[in-house]
């Protein structure tokens, strides 16, 4: 057993926020040349597989939500063997699940003036310029094909009476755009990506392990070349093999606990894929959304979305006065502040998600908030039930009023919904070449799981769109090249020294987890640090409360490991025992996301430090010292991490202050 | 409020298993019911006791994970699944009997837990369309009637959650069976295989021992996405089309 | 099930009709039953075709019966364990499937002992049709027994009917109403006509 040491952190706090900067990390597969060719480039350069040997290629998946299914599913059609992983029951209960609004695609079939070039510009706009030009063009061409592809898969999206595909606009954008199935389009995208995924279980061409969770990466001689997973139900570790291995893992918003990410997502894969030298691009980028349900007290598992077309029709307000306790309809007209519409009267109540999060947390913490705790901000729809009758709010908002109800058992109808912002996505994630390759040849990562194109801030119904376009049509486009150029290898050796000692640790870390035996549940850790990352590296940062963070977080991983308990065994079906792993590697990757905070010393996209706003309280970009992306390698638990810088150029979209006002 | 739980209790597939009983106390009306599960798991795990296992993960109503039976009810009173139940729908003072989904077909893993991995085999044996990636027309090639759009969306809206079998007196999967059936043979995109996947699909459901349908309707009563009872009738014409067309070749 | 079934409603419907003679009086009761055994002649052999709608009708109740003993043996069998918090399902008629079945199935044994047999009749004289009703209903456990029968033929056919609709497929929502309508309107009519032989009889309106 591994002394205590490699666990915690005694005795090194501080000195995390010392790190080094290392060379300049580049991506050597982006093609050059005009930029609407640089995938028609890429792909004839990518060496191809003889068909008749890819069978003979095993890939593994770990995930199968929009991205994993959709890679899984096309690369078990191309002929690859390929094994996929989830620790869900079903491949059909992946997060993809949850996302309500809809999918962007550059069609222009309302010929609204859309192209692939305008959904190209708003989305390196929209991100902040902190995403490669290259990687989001080749996003925008791709979601037309996604379209195409889900439709001949059956997915029910929205129709006109004649017939064709409903569009609407989202997201403040002026063409509209997004293609939707009622408020459930990541719902049918998903079991388009899961049919066609199981129609290849069913062939035998992928190999489906459900309920098993993985634990860590196998590199080999440099090279990804299996993992390490357990089998949630009778507690086995057990190792997997294969010529590649693609994360398809999604995102890592519970590290702040409250997030609208499911229970179980969690952050262990692409964190451990970083402790064996992937580096970890942009951690600090996570994405508030602003219409989320308030929380209604300290039991609170998880937080609500809903979608942010409410804002189309409602207003935002709080009252006027500080520490106002009167209910809503007793307040009268002149004595309310819709904030949005006084400081952004040409958006509104439609500026982009992290400015409406913002404003809303500042009027908060002015004292003006509403509901419990005063964490809470009125959305208010009389004057659209005024103006288009309750019948039209109905059918256009029904199914979330009705949601909104369930939850806090007051209607929406008649007295304003209470929202409030809450972490919903993670723009930072695993640094990937435009081949989708982390920097461990042959561990790609795809979907939420990459840091690659939406820079420091996500358009909505844009996860939909990268999610498929990596699945579907990027990495299967680009594996092939890694394969092609890595002539087979004979099967790792289960006993080969290095696999070994991935499986002993991993096998370590959880008897350790099982032995300390302590007086805290898993919980309760994971709840303080999602308090301390939420106070400090939430929606505003400050140099001090990141420092502060960064402080606090090694006291708790310590105490962790001193006063966790876990009951029950490890060769079991043990809810606890996986709660408690994933927590192991939050405590980590939080303090990389307040290093990285604290060390982009810019306001840009969801990322707002308080010390670079402008004067009337806008975030301000600072594009001569921070137009990278910067990538993280890892040295050891708690001690500094080694910054690779990524330089971003801007060819096509200058870069410009983002206005709102 | 106080509430005196009586839990199923099953160490795993193999071992026998017992309603035990339980008592939460400080319940507040605003919890939904899987964080009045947390706060019990919590006072177990400080006890030294064994948590209660039970499936759950979006808590919002569309993964289809949670799957309790609450006083007889799959996802208890009303009509939504587990983690959408709030305790305000229960009084200080109940006594609530909280069972795992029970059908030969949903074998218990643990506690709370069971295997439904047999819907994915029905979905496995023919509850798709043939469309490799790259191999689509353009999305507008085939205009869809917006009837037959609306009414494919109501049946994708199935969850998986199988509350249907679990609510069913015979614990038949046809309700489930059908969601998918409808949803793809009601496209023209899901016409070439329109045969082969219902009687495929069937023929898996029948193999892997759910009971049959006696039209008892229990399911979509149960169903929390609203899935209707006429959805089996659609399916079993579309069975008896597909039998009628195979015979004749 | 849906076929046998509605091939033994559509016999039920026409032998409640029949039924319905017994208050034209003795002598026209006993012509009908006469000429259901000369139905078809010349070209039907005397008894014929009674005797082939008699082959039909055990063909139906024994597909009818297999089929619902092979499908409980498979619903109880999908849930092996049940639920320890019992309640109240569904509804009455569905519930009574498999109960009225057999109360129905051990009804028709005596039904045929009773009337066309007359092995267990109090009157039993062959081609007296008339008298051998009557003398049924003259005794309590005759009258008890068919009740019993009638009231669950009510329930079995009011879901039974639906039923064979959704096996096959001609129900839809739009439909739903009117096919609950008829399965009703069925029910009701078969057990009132029944019902109304025993009753008469008890009455004194048929004596």
């Amino acid at each position: 057993m591994k002394t205590p040491d490699s666990y915690g952190s005694s005795g090194s706090y501080g000195s995390y926020a010392d790190y080094a900067t290392g060379e300049p990390v580049v991506d050597a597969k982006a093609p050059t040349g005009p930029i609407a060719e640089r995938w028609d480039t890429r792909r004839f350069e990518a060496k191809l597989v003889n068909p008749a040997n890819r069978r003979k290629h095993t890939v593994i998946v770990v995930g199968t939500g929009l991205a994993g299914g959709s890679a899984g599913a096309t690369l078990a059609e191309q002929g690859y063997h390929v094994v996929q992983f989830c620790y869900q029951d079903s491949p059909r209960r992946a997060h993809s699940i949850a996302a309500q609004g809809g999918i962007n695609a550059a069609k222009n079939y309302r010929n609204d003036g859309d192209s692939v070039h305008r959904l190209f510009y708003d989305t390196v706009k929209g991100g902040d310029f902190r995403a490669r030009e290259s990687n989001v063009h080749r996003l925008a061409q791709i979601s037309v094909e996604i379209i195409d592809q889900c439709v001949a898969q059956g997915v029910p999206f929205a129709r006109e009476y004649g017939g064709l595909l409903d569009t609407r606009s989202f997201g403040g954008v002026q063409v509209s755009r997004t293609f939707y199935a009622r408020g459930q389009t990541g719902q049918q995208l998903l079991l388009g990506a899961y049919q066609a995924l199981s129609r290849q279980i069913a062939a035998g061409n992928v190999e489906l392990h459900p309920r098993t969770e993985m634990l860590d990466v196998i590199v080999v001689d440099g090279r990804a070349r299996g993992i390490v997973a357990r089998d949630l139900i009778t507690g086995k570790i057990e190792t997997y093999f294969a010529d590649a291995v693609v994360l398809a893992s999604g995102g890592y918003g519970n590290v702040f606990y409250l997030s609208t990410n499911a229970m179980n997502s969690n952050a262990t894969a692409v964190w451990r894929a970083h402790r064996r030298g992937a580096y970890f691009a942009n951690p600090c980028f996570t994405q508030i959304h602003p219409t989320c349900i308030p929380r209604t007290g300290d039991h609170q598992s998880k937080l609500t979305l809903m979608s942010e077309s409410l804002r189309n029709d409602g207003r935002i307000w709080v009252p006027k006065a500080k520490d106002d306790d009167r209910p809503a309809h007793k307040i009268p007209e002149d004595e309310r502040d819709y904030y949005l519409e006084r400081i952004y009267p040409s958006f509104g109540n439609l500026v982009p998600r992290d400015i409406a999060s913002r404003a809303a947390k500042n009027v908060c913490d002015e004292g003006r908030g509403v509901g419990p705790g005063g964490q809470g901000v009125y959305l208010d729809f009389a004057d659209a039930i005024k103006r288009m009758g309750r019948k039209a709010v109905e059918a256009k908002y029904g199914n979330l009023f009705d949601m909104y109800q369930r939850i806090t058992d007051e209607d929406p109808y008649q007295v304003p919904m209470r929202i409030y912002p809450a972490v919903h996505y993670t723009m930072g994630g695993l640094w990937v070449d435009y081949d989708l390759q982390t920097t461990v040849p042959g561990l790609f990562a795809v979907g939420e799981a990459n840091f690659s194109d939406h820079g420091a801030n996500r358009l909505g119904a844009s996860a939909l769109m990268q999610g498929l376009a990596d699945g579907y049509f990027v990495l299967p486009s680009t594996i092939n090249d890694y394969l092609a150029r890595n002539p087979l290898e004979s099967e790792v050796d289960a006993q080969h020294p290095v696999v070994r000692e991935v499986l002993e640790e991993t096998e370590d870390r959880l008897a350790r987890l099982l032995a300390v035996d302590g007086d805290r549940t898993p919980d309760s850790f994971h709840r303080e640090l999602g308090e301390v990352m939420w106070e400090f590296c939430g929606m505003a940062r400050t140099e001090e409360g990141l420092r502060k963070a960064l402080d606090r977080i090694p006291q708790i991983r310590d105490e962790f490991w001193r006063r966790i308990k876990v009951p029950g065994v490890g060769e079991e079906f043990n809810q606890s025992l996986e709660k408690a792993n994933r927590i192991v590697d939050y405590l980590e990757l939080a303090e990389l996301m307040c290093l990285d905070a604290l060390h982009r010393a810019e306001s840009c996209g969801g990322h707002f430090r308080e010390e670079s706003q402008t004067a009337d309280g806008e975030a301000e970009r600072r594009d001569e010292e921070f137009s990278y992306a910067a990538a993280w390698e890892f040295t050891g638990t708690g001690a500094a991490p080694t910054l690779h810088k990524e330089d971003l150029v801007f060819e096509y979209v200058h870069p410009t202050q983002r206005s709102y006002a | 409020m106080k509430l005196n739980l009586r839990v199923w209790r099953q160490r795993n597939a193999d071992a026998d298993g017992t309603m035990s009983t339980y008592e939460v106390d400080g319940i507040s009306s605003d919890m939904s019911f899987l964080e009045m599960l947390d706060t019990l798991n919590e006072e177990l795990i400080l006890k030294g006791e064994d948590p209660v296992a039970f499936d759950h993960d979006c808590r919002e109503g569309i993964c289809g994970a949670c799957s309790l039976v609450i006083n007889g009810d799959a996802h208890g009173p009303e009509r939504t699944t587990t983690c959408q139940l709030h305790m305000r729908s229960f009084r200080d003072g109940d006594t609530i009997d909280i069972e795992p989904w029970r059908a030969s077909a949903f074998p218990v893993v643990k506690d709370l837990v069971v295997d439904r991995s047999a819907f994915d085999r029905i979905i496995q044996a023919g509850g798709y369309v043939s469309a490799p990636t790259g191999s689509a027309p353009e999305a507008h090639a085939t205009p869809v009637p917006k009837a037959d759009a609306d009414s494919a969306f109501e049946h994708a809206e199935c969850i998986g959650c199988g509350a249907c079998v679990a609510a069913c007196p015979n614990g038949s999967a046809m309700l489930f069976t059908s969601a998918k059936v409808n949803h793809l043979n009601v496209l023209p995109q899901g016409g070439p295989e329109r045969e082969t996947r219902v009687l495929d699909m069937v023929g898996q459901m029948d193999a892997e021992g759910f009971g049959g349908c006696t039209l008892t309707g229990e399911c979509a009563t149960a169903c929390p996405k609203g899935i209707p009872l006429p959805s089996i009738t659609a399916m079993n014409k579309e069975w008896l089309r597909a039998n009628r067309k195979v015979s004749r070749g | 099930m849906a076929v046998s079934g509605l091939v033994m409603l559509l016999y039920l419907v026409v032998h409640m009709l029949g039924n319905l003679k017994i208050f034209f009086g003795t002598d026209e009761f006993n012509g009908y039953a006469h000429w259901l055994r000369t139905v078809g002649e010349p070209f039907m052999h005397y008894e014929w075709t009674l005797w082939l709608v008699r082959i039909v009708l055990v063909l139906a109740v024994v597909a009818h019966a297999v089929s619902a003993y092979q499908l409980s043996r498979r619903d109880i069998k999908a849930r092996p364990t049940k639920y320890v918090h019992k309640r109240k399902r569904a509804s009455y008629a569905t519930r009574t499937m498999r109960w009225g079945g057999i109360i129905l199935g051990l009804f028709i044994v005596w039904h045929l002992l009773d009337l066309t047999t007359l092995t267990v009749n109090e009157h039993a004289v062959h081609g007296e049709a008339y008298q051998n009703v009557v003398a049924t209903f003259s005794t309590w456990y005759g009258n008890v027994i068919y009740l019993v029968a009638t009231v669950a033929l009510g329930f079995h056919v009011r879901h039974g009917f639906w039923s064979a609709a959704q096996t096959l497929g001609v129900g839809s929502a739009a439909r739903d109403r009117a096919l609950k309508t008829v399965a009703g309107g069925l029910a009701l009519l078969l057990t009132l006509g029944f019902v109304s032989v025993p009753v008469a009889v008890m009455t004194g309106v048929v004596s």
